[in-house]
């Protein structure tokens, strides 16, 4: 087999897994916008703040320990113990609960009936917030994230397909717990929106909010849980980001990268999230590898939102999205 | 007591409809103009002109055009910093290319090519509204800080990548270059920024603008009244795209002097701005400026208390910043979704009736 074939493979194959990462991140925002239509543009940094926690909590850091040291000429920075990684998770998904309440409680209930480009201004905003927030609360520091996820190539593949075509693929052990992370992830969603009471609530309020409430669903808790899992959804996405490139302000990027992942999927489909982040994550990485070398590299910053704007301008609810009806 | 219409009579239509209808505005508008083109001039110095009035007015002009497009006709952008380096590597190619033409020339047509830009990236608008129109502007904003990154031929094969500002002059003083003296950069944009204000009030308040507004309001209602959606949508984008270029010109030839294009016009100059116009006030043209001194003003302000005053570090109050920016953005859209131009205009309505309430 060609040489060149097997390359555009292997970018293929990465490029698949980066979009796993995408459509992980994506997930976070379809499952807040079809709850309760805010487009969360917070999602990104909300991933950066968890892994943030966790990792403050792991380590044993103090919170908030520049600025205690700073107004009472203190010099604490740490505990003084180590969390084991499991009960740092836990914790940090207690934060995020706390977090989503604190949302829905101050922000989401003064803006019911706003247009939703309000709530997606007010998200931006949120996102500032958060951004010094977390930079206040655990320092702006470059942390590097270790729970204990296998790293580096993946020893079987690279023998298994060098034996097959004689070049072997280099494929992140990461990027493969990450995929079935991922995976998991998307079943559990699935299985919790179509077989618990609160999932069946949840998917009441998303078809339709008036109704879910004559029929005595309260709409703050399921806000509330849907910000929760989100949270968590983040946490997962920034666990996995962050054992990639560490835990820094680039992390909330990604939230970035997810907007065309949407755009392709469509705002309201947990399988278009999922689709979306695939093409995306290979359309880049091939479009980089093929088209790249000729126009200057470094296309992976913009190509993702040419593909979805393009996209949009044929099929304006994406692939799977709902068809917007629109009436005077 | 003194504020108020009474006793000021309106003989003609002219004089009915202009921009300050109450004596005490009129006289206040024209005080400012006075003091902003006669006395500061003579008493400003380079760090008053660097830290305050040039970033002002030069924000000031790209938030009237971020304001026109989205305050007025209602289509939310994410790309201004994009466009803004249009401006700035439009100007820096005609400077480069046309030494002897006076400065103003090009910043006017780097407003225009700016233009035609904005309007090809408004196209999409046609067909996707709301924040699908929001994300898909950040194409440009990406797309475009790219291209300037990587083609060389836009900041003419130097090898740093950054672009710098010749001297050229306007009635033979010098704006940009090393050698501009703070008055003559500070008139330049002062000139421009007032011209461009009236030009925004005026088109705002004419049919123009009434048709954005229409767009804005429910734009299927007012196609149905006659509105021609393309036309109305197309020239919002074009003309707040010729503001914002003509900003990002002035941001890089008159205040930056030599700018590293993701640095200068990355996606945070884009937030920069919806959120000076956000704090100041959706549609309308008080509010662009109010907002552009606000964001302006407020880290002048933090650097002076938290880190001179209290002697805190400078990355604790930066996070602060963005604390504070970030909160004040919610409390904003919650409480006051109209900004502090709705604020100046309650504030008015109070002094009108006071002291005598009822």
């Amino acid at each position: 087999m060609p040489e060149q074939f097997l390359w555009a493979m292997e970018v293929m194959l990465n490029g698949l897994m980066a979009g796993v990462l995408y459509a992980l991140v994506a997930l976070g925002f379809v499952l807040i916008f079809k709850a309760s239509g805010v487009f969360n543009y917070a999602q990104g940094v909300m991933a950066l703040f968890a892994a943030m926690t966790l990792v403050g909590l792991q380590k044993g850091q103090v919170p908030f320990a520049h600025l205690i040291n700073t107004i009472f000429g203190t010099d604490v920075h740490k505990f003084g113990w180590e969390l084991a990684p499991w009960l740092a998770i836990l914790l940090t998904a207690g934060v995020m609960v706390l977090f989503a309440w604190l949302v829905q409680r101050f922000i989401l209930q003064h803006l019911v009936n706003q247009p939703d480009i309000i709530l997606f201004m007010a998200t931006i905003g949120l996102a500032y917030f958060m951004e010094g927030f977390a930079d206040l609360m655990w320092g702006a520091d470059i942390k590097t994230l270790d729970i204990g996820l296998p790293q580096g190539v993946n020893a079987w593949i690279d023998e298994t397909t060098f034996n097959l075509f004689g070049y072997g693929f280099f494929i992140d052990n990461l990027d493969i717990a990450a995929t079935i992370v991922a995976a998991l992830l998307v079943v559990a969603l699935v299985l919790f929106s179509q077989y618990t009471k609160q999932g069946r609530a949840m998917r009441a309020v998303a078809d339709d909010h008036q109704a879910a409430l004559s029929v005595g669903i309260s709409l703050r808790f399921i806000w509330v849980m849907v910000w929760s899992v989100a949270g968590f959804v983040a946490l997962v996405a920034g666990i996995m980001w962050g054992a990639k490139s560490g835990v820094q302000f680039s992390l909330s990027l990604i939230a970035l990268k997810a907007l065309p992942v949407l755009m392709l999927g469509g705002f309201t489909s947990i399988p278009g999230a999922i689709v979306g982040g695939l093409i995306i994550g290979v359309g880049e990485k091939l479009f980089e590898f093929l088209v790249g070398p000729y126009i200057g590299g470094a296309t992976e910053n913009w190509f993702a939102y040419v593909l979805a704007l393009i996209f949009l301008v044929f099929r304006p609810q994406g692939l799977f999205g709902e068809k917007i009806i629109e009436r005077v | 007591m003194i504020y108020r219409e009474a006793g000021d009579f309106k003989t003609s239509y002219r004089e009915d409809s202009q921009t300050f209808p109450i004596k005490l505005d009129r006289r206040a508008y024209w005080t400012l103009m006075v003091v902003a083109f006669a006395v500061v001039p003579f008493v400003i110095n380079d760090y008053w002109a660097n830290a305050v009035l040039l970033p002002f007015l030069i924000y000031a002009i790209a938030a009237l055009g971020l304001n026109i497009l989205t305050g007025y006709a209602g289509q939310v952008s994410l790309g201004t910093g994009g466009f803004m380096a249009v401006g700035a590597y439009a100007a820096y190619k005609l400077m480069t290319a046309f030494p002897d033409v006076p400065i103003l020339f090009h910043v006017l047509i780097a407003g225009a090519i700016t233009a035609l830009v904005g309007m090809a990236f408004g196209l999409p608008s046609l067909r996707i509204k709301g924040f699908y129109l929001a994300v898909a502007t950040l194409a440009a904003q990406f797309f475009l800080v790219w291209l300037f990154n990587k083609v060389p031929w836009f900041f003419n094969y130097s090898a740093s990548g950054m672009i710098n500002a010749p001297e050229r002059t306007m009635f033979g003083a010098a704006i940009t270059g090393p050698e501009a003296s703070a008055p003559a950069r500070y008139l330049f944009c002062l000139i421009l920024t007032v011209a461009l204000a009236w030009i925004a009030r005026n088109l705002t308040r004419g049919s123009v603008g009434r048709k954005w507004m229409a767009i804005r309001d429910m734009d299927i209602a007012a196609e149905i009244i006659g509105v021609n959606p393309l036309t109305a949508k197309l020239s919002a984008f074009a003309v707040s795209s010729f503001f914002i270029g003509v900003a990002g010109a002035l941001l890089f030839a008159v205040y930056l002097g030599a700018v590293e294009v993701g640095e200068a016009f990355g996606i945070q100059k884009s937030f920069l701005i919806l959120f000076m116009i956000i704090i100041g006030g959706l549609g309308s043209i008080f509010g662009s400026f109010a907002g552009a001194a606000f964001m302006v003003l407020m880290p002048v302000l933090l650097k002076n208390v938290l880190v001179d005053g209290f002697g805190w570090a400078t990355d604790l109050a930066a996070h602060f910043q963005f604390m504070i920016v970030g909160a004040l953005i919610i409390v904003f859209l919650v409480f006051e979704p109209h900004g502090l131009a709705q604020l100046w205009r309650l504030a008015k309505e109070k002094l009108r009736l006071w002291p005598f309430p009822h």
